[in-house]
């Protein structure tokens, strides 16, 4: 094995005379098996006009040091699974494959496991929905999967989907890439605000736009933390009856409530006009991605058609450990123990925020879920002020986002469902002190008036005259090492 | 293998593979470019037969080397602490050899601001700046002090953070209107702020290797952003910028470039490779910009380009250089 290879192409350069004629001459003509593609994607002109929006972006990156623990993160929405009895859970997957392993790792039926429909009924029950037949649930990967599947077997590219502003940032991601365009419906504390739905359906219609369908979280919405009320429930269903509009109901955090018992679905109310999309994210385990929908029957057929296509089937041991849970595990139990968790969380944020956000900030006060909104003071903007976070150690998610027009710039979203109490009552600190710090720099340039600059002299021509004024910090050398 | 313990005789390839240590993320912003390029070399040293581990820049980090230490270590972090000479002092305190340019080297190169001062001390060109901190414009008035910047500098003119890579906060701005917005999100970034007159042209990156013999130009690296600046997406989303090594340019254009890059690695006091990067007017002006002590190594980069421009292998390059810090034969 040969540790320091030698390179002879290297050394052979003159010394120090990279200057020389060679530079050029010496490598232009240099062999190389797989030349590079100048623009490093040979695939690049044959794209999907779908992916057109995937880029990398500075937020991504901001992001990568979440994972470092020195910062606190109120970014992400990750459930607190270490809450569950893992032990138990353990030992009931083991089961399930040294026992049932001719099944549990075995290709399923496509629309999922029979035993698996049944008992997402009986949690369906749970907020009002007692006419659901397993016949008409199709379990999918995650709901995410199941919100893909209805966006495929629905949208056509240039259909237009009525979506709360903001929204799910995974949900616009699957609206993007299936070229829908999105319009956004005004929200406030009681949720999407029924008079700001009809006035979108009426515009739409003047236009000619096909409204394909109303994507909604009703309950303690991701990112604004806000619940639909019951008397809004009623008059949204009373438009979709009216303007033959279908509802597309995302619940995943609906049994997460901390102070009543959860809602009735829309979906109760209306099982033709509401397909409805449920998740064992929050409730079990996100790692298990398994979720469901619930749609009237020609429409389960198309989407059990498309999962075929998609995935053949959803994974057979993660839909049994599902129904081996809910059978043999006190799962009623385990959600208000995640609920209590979440509350005592919510509380260490909501009373954190109170105490020290500068004025002019506000936010929504969720009773369940897992996300506070938070609304910047005038001019600020999240994304911006992002990096001055990272700096102090402390992560949110930008608000713009979850908008798909590019707006929500003094917004940012908090989740305290992950950090321990007191590690989010430390970010927040660091919070205030970032936007304190923001307002501050504010102050000094919000107010300069460019009208009143002097004529501005084209730049090349000024060059020459030297203009240096000096570094602002020092450039002292010291002892090499 | 022999026994003998004569320690002289013996050349490279009789001892162990050299063990490697590859330091990458860190705490700072450019933790997710790190990562990357700390992978890519990881790869590129295996395959050229070194045992190459990579590590975070952590509270684990030092402890795990005092545990099984390295020959030599290669810093893949970008950023403060990777970039701004503070690892490097630490160490050198330690006792670790490391590729790359010393601390107080780093620290100057790190200055964006300060390097210029000392670039153009040295009889080289670079675009005319200006850099302050937030105080100074809360002090004086930011009204009074941005009109004088573009009096003085004119439009279009580049903000960017005193210090920092990865294009991060860097924008071109060719409306006065639009400056104090940019002021206000380059300071999110740091607590200074360099102001820099813009100039048209072609960009290029010249990296720079030092194998022993002296420092050596590799070729130059153009980069033709499609969107005509070259900011943290046209540089990490491939397909959205045109990247030709060698450089279009003719060759004393490309000489005079690679003999500009030399310099400034020498006048900074930099070791074993830089990347400088530079602006070419179309009369064949060269503007140095500024220069990286821990060039980006990930497949989007353009260091790796220039190696592979100049005919080698970027693992059997950084391998090179480690063996020179390991203090074994190169």
């Amino acid at each position: 094995m040969v540790s320091a290879p030698r390179l002879p192409g290297v050394a052979t350069l003159p010394p120090g005379s990279s200057a020389g004629p060679g530079q050029q001459g010496a490598h232009r003509g240099a062999p190389h098996p797989s030349p590079r593609h100048p623009r490093l994607d040979p695939l690049a002109d044959r794209y999907a006009a779908r992916t057109h929006g995937m880029k990398s972006s500075e937020i991504r990156a901001l992001f990568s040091v979440v994972s470092r623990p020195e910062v606190v993160s109120l970014a992400g929405g990750m459930p607190a699974v270490t809450a569950l009895p893992l032990d138990a859970v353990g030992s009931m997957i083991g089961d399930l494959v040294s026992g049932m392993g001719a099944q549990t790792l075995q290709y399923g039926s496509g629309q999922g496991d029979p035993r698996l429909r049944e008992r997402i009924c009986d949690v369906m029950a749970l907020e009002g929905i007692t006419d659901a037949s397993p016949s008409e649930v199709v379990v999918t990967v995650g709901s995410q999967q199941g919100l893909d599947l209805v966006t495929r077997v629905f949208v056509d590219p240039g259909d237009v989907i009525l979506a709360e502003a903001p929204s799910y940032v995974g949900a616009l991601g699957v609206f993007q890439s299936a070229q829908a365009r999105v319009r956004h419906v005004a929200m406030d504390d009681d949720g999407l605000i029924p008079e700001a739905l009809e006035e979108a359906l009426v515009e739409c219609r003047a236009n000619g736009d096909r409204v394909k369908f109303l994507y909604t979280v009703p309950n303690f919405h991701n990112p604004a933390g806000v619940t639909l009320t019951e008397p809004r429930r009623e008059a949204i269903i009373a438009l979709a009856e009216k303007y033959d509009l279908l509802v597309i109901e995302d619940n995943p955090y609906g049994l997460l409530g901390f102070e009543h018992e959860p809602m009735r679905a829309l979906r109760a109310r209306n099982p033709e006009r509401v397909i409805y999309l449920g998740s064992f994210s929050k409730t079990f385990s996100p790692g298990l991605r398994v979720g469901w929908v619930l749609a009237p029957l020609a429409v389960r057929e198309k989407l059990v058609l498309a999962t075929e296509a998609q995935v053949l089937c959803p994974p057979s041991l993660t839909q049994y450990a599902v129904a081996r849970y809910l059978d043999t595990q006190p799962w009623r139990e385990q959600i208000k123990t995640f609920a209590e968790l979440y509350r005592e969380r919510r509380d260490a944020c909501l009373e954190s925020l109170s105490a020290l956000m500068p004025a002019g900030t506000t936010w929504t006060r969720p009773d369940g879920g897992f996300y506070v909104w938070l609304k910047l003071p005038h001019g600020l903007d999240a994304k911006l002020m992002q990096p001055r976070a990272v700096n102090a150690l402390v992560a949110y998610v930008p608000g713009i986002g979850f908008y798909a027009d590019g707006s929500g710039q003094e917004y940012m979203r908090l989740s305290y469902c992950y950090p321990e109490p007191d590690q989010i009552r430390e970010g927040v600190r660091r919070l205030a002190r970032v936007v304190e710090a923001e307002l501050d720099l504010h102050s000094t340039f919000d107010a300069v008036d460019t009208g009143t600059f002097r004529a501005v002299r084209p730049g090349p021509e000024t060059t020459g005259s030297g203009t240096i004024v000096g570094p602002a910090t020092s450039n002292v050398y010291e002892g090499g090492r | 293998m022999t026994e003998s313990a004569a320690a002289p005789a013996r050349t490279p390839e009789e001892e162990h593979p050299l063990r490697a240590v590859v330091l990458a993320g860190g705490l700072t912003f450019e933790r997710e470019v790190s990562l990357s390029s700390g992978t890519q070399v990881v790869e590129e040293l295996s395959r050229a037969g070194l045992d190459a581990e990579l590590r975070d820049a952590d509270a684990e980090l030092l402890p795990g080397l005092a545990a099984a230490p390295a020959d030599a270590v290669f810093i893949a972090l970008h950023g403060a602490t990777g970039e701004d000479g503070a690892l490097r002092a630490v160490l050198d305190l330690a006792g670790l050899p490391y590729v790359g340019s010393p601390a107080a080297a780093c620290r100057l190169a790190w200055d964006k601001p300060a390097a210029k001062s000392v670039v153009r001390s040295a009889g080289l060109t670079t675009p005319d700046w200006v850099a302050l901190p937030h105080s100074t414009f809360r002090e004086l008035g930011a009204g009074t002090v941005l009109d004088l910047m573009v009096a003085r500098l004119g439009l279009p003119l580049m903000v960017k953070p005193a210090s920092g890579g990865s294009a991060l906060g860097v924008q071109k701005i060719s409306r006065v209107e639009d400056l104090p917005a940019a002021m206000v999100s380059c300071f999110a970034y740091g607590d200074t702020v360099m102001v820099e007159r813009f100039v048209e042209g072609v960009e290029v990156a010249l990296a720079v290797v030092d194998l022993g013999d002296g420092p050596q130009a590799l070729p130059a690296v153009e980069i033709a952003p499609e969107s005509g600046v070259f900011d943290y997406t046209s540089r990490y989303t491939p397909g959205l910028t045109e990247y030709h090594a060698p450089a279009r340019i003719p060759d004393d254009v490309a000489a005079r470039a690679a003999a500009l890059a030399v310099r400034v690695h020498e006048v900074l006091g930099l070791a074993d490779l830089s990347r400088t990067d530079a602006m070419i007017t179309p009369d064949g002006e060269i503007h140095f910009l500024e220069v990286n002590v821990s060039p980006g190594l990930t497949e989007t980069s353009m260091f790796p380009m220039a190696v592979e421009a100049a005919g080698h292998d970027l693992g059997d390059v950084i391998a090179q250089l480690l063996a020179g810090r390991a203090g074994r034969a190169r």
